[in-house]
């Protein structure tokens, strides 16, 4: 029987490659405009390499084409494993994956030429915006469709994080990209003022709540259990789990919008609901890292389980930073300053990376049904890239922090004890040092791609199955 | 409207407690183990299959 008889694995492969791939060129765009921070005349003076463009290209790269191609992989990996039927569709499945390749294209094509919606993580214009929808819609059928025709009775929790991500992700995108077109390339959003800014913002957190985080713990729901060969520490933490973020992480938005026009009460609703967030999170966290309880030993020696337990490790600190930063008078210092970028990172470096990597590491050989051309490799990797998250995030907190302290020094007669210039010029060492954190971060993934194609072309075929990989 | 946006918050909270609930009663403890295992037993009806 052909390997790939069962279950569709065609299209798990297809996104789970385009994963590594997308993720060299996202992280190498992010190298470039950190490295444009530390030394601006890396820009050339071409319109096209300026860090205004190019932010959001590296933004849209990291997020939805590194991380949207692992969570589609995982997600129709996970969901016919879990359902034990296959998807329901192949051709919309290839549709799926062929449109949201089409989109990052496209993104990489329009965001650096200038076009753009100026909307956060949703800059991409109103013809783009359609092909996602319908791209959506497809993942949307072929996903619930499988589940509609699964052979197990029970639905695994990973699938209903994933099945939340893509439903609430549908409905932000579709509300948050309203538009009225003035040309192919032009639109204007259906809001205007502080109303705008509020549904951007309801949307860019529960991007992060959603995207960034329930796509994510389906990964780890899945995956942790399966590399730990133990099951899930609390399985009914996990459903509170899934119920408290769903319940939650709506409300978190307004903390985005502290101390501008939006009203008061909505500003403290955001910062109250992101503090409650924290149960959830830390319950999370808590189940995902004592999954691995009484086999603490297999985390010496496998780097694939260290991968997946430091991004949960991550995954905690990231959301007691996040709810800490939500706190008003925390805000008024750390907004608008590289604190900011430094708890996005801890989340986007040490949690998302590091789960998806390891849940490649532990897929791809897999599904080409051989094994890792060298865990050694991989364990280099993840040292490689840990002291490169831990320079970055600690570059961006001092810088941060020290910018925060600066911008709000007054003299005793009133006036600014700095000009905004010298708060630059002293964030410059960090910028150097965050630069160096990045190029390793990216040299892990170098190293990576590496590993994953001596595994595809070189290496030998799987011995056993079911184990994890010994090579 | 504020009559029904208040109902509408206080049932979400009702019905999340009730979720909790449900979740810790000793009546899901069996089907929640059995669940738990899904991940791991699933290589069993495949992988086999796969290579046999």
């Amino acid at each position: 029987m052909s390997p790939h008889s069962d279950y569709n694995y065609r299209v798990v492969k297809q996104f789970a490659i385009m994963t590594v791939v997308w993720g060299i060129v996202g992280m190498a765009v992010g190298v470039l405009i950190a490295a444009q921070m530390a030394w601006p005349v890396l820009n050339f003076d071409i319109p096209w390499l300026t860090f205004g463009r190019l932010r959001p290209l590296h933004t849209n790269a990291v997020i939805f084409a590194f991380g949207g191609s692992a969570l589609f992989a995982c997600s129709y990996y996970v969901v016919q494993r879990t359902c034990s039927v296959r998807l329901i569709s192949d051709k919309l499945a290839a549709f799926t994956f062929w449109g949201w390749q089409l989109v990052i294209v496209l993104a990489a094509i329009t965001l650096p030429l200038g076009i753009t919606s100026s909307k956060e993580y949703a800059e991409l214009e109103w013809p783009i915006d359609i092909l996602i929808t319908l791209v959506w819609v497809a993942y949307a059928i072929v996903f619930f469709g499988t589940i509609t025709r699964r052979k197990i009775p029970h639905i695994y929790v990973a699938n209903w994080f994933f099945g939340g991500f893509i439903l609430t992700i549908a409905v932000l995108h579709v509300v948050n990209s309203a538009a009225i077109p003035v040309s192919m390339t032009k639109s204007y959003s259906a809001f205007a003022g502080v109303q705008d800014a509020m549904v951007q913002w309801w949307y860019g957190h529960n991007a992060v709540g959603f995207f960034l985080t329930a796509g994510f713990l389906g990964i780890m729901y899945y995956f942790i259990p399966k590399q730990a060969e133990r099951p899930v520490y609390s399985y009914r933490l996990s459903v509170v789990h899934f119920w408290a973020l769903v319940f939650t992480y709506i409300w978190a938005g307004p903390h985005h919008l502290h101390y501008t026009a939006l009203p008061d009460w909505a500003q403290s609703i955001g910062m109250v609901f992101s503090l409650i967030l924290l149960a959830p999170s830390w319950g999370g966290m808590i189940n995902g890292i004592m999954t691995l309880s009484g086999a603490w030993e297999k985390l010496r020696s496998d780097p694939i389980l260290k991968f997946l337990i430091v991004s949960v490790s991550f995954y905690g600190m990231s959301t007691f930073e996040g709810p800490m930063m939500s706190i008003k008078t925390v805000n008024a210092l750390s907004h608008y300053t590289d604190w900011t970028i430094g708890h996005v990172h801890s989340g986007a470096l040490g949690w998302v990376g590091f789960i998806s990597i390891g849940a490649m590491y532990y897929l791809i050989p897999r599904l080409f049904n051989r094994d890792l051309y060298s865990i050694k490799l991989a364990e280099t990797h993840f040292w490689v890239a840990t002291i490169g998250i831990v320079l970055y995030i600690t570059a961006m907190w001092i810088s941060g922090v020290m910018q925060g302290l600066m911008w709000r020094a007054v003299n005793p007669d009133g006036t600014l004890t700095y000009s905004f210039v010298e708060s630059v010029q002293a964030s410059h060492p960090y910028y150097v040092v965050r630069f160096i954190g990045g190029c390793m971060y990216l040299g892990g993934m170098l190293l990576m791609a590496y590993n994953i194609w001596r595994t595809i072309f070189d290496s030998s075929e799987r011995a056993t199955t079911g184990s994890p990989v010994t090579a | 409207m504020r009559m029904f946006h208040s109902i509408w918050t206080l049932s979400l909270l009702i019905l999340f407690i009730a979720i909790i609930i449900w979740a810790w009663s000793s009546s899901r403890k069996k089907e929640f183990e059995r669940a738990a295992r899904m991940p791991l037993d699933d290589d069993q009806s495949t992988d086999t299959k796969r290579h046999g």
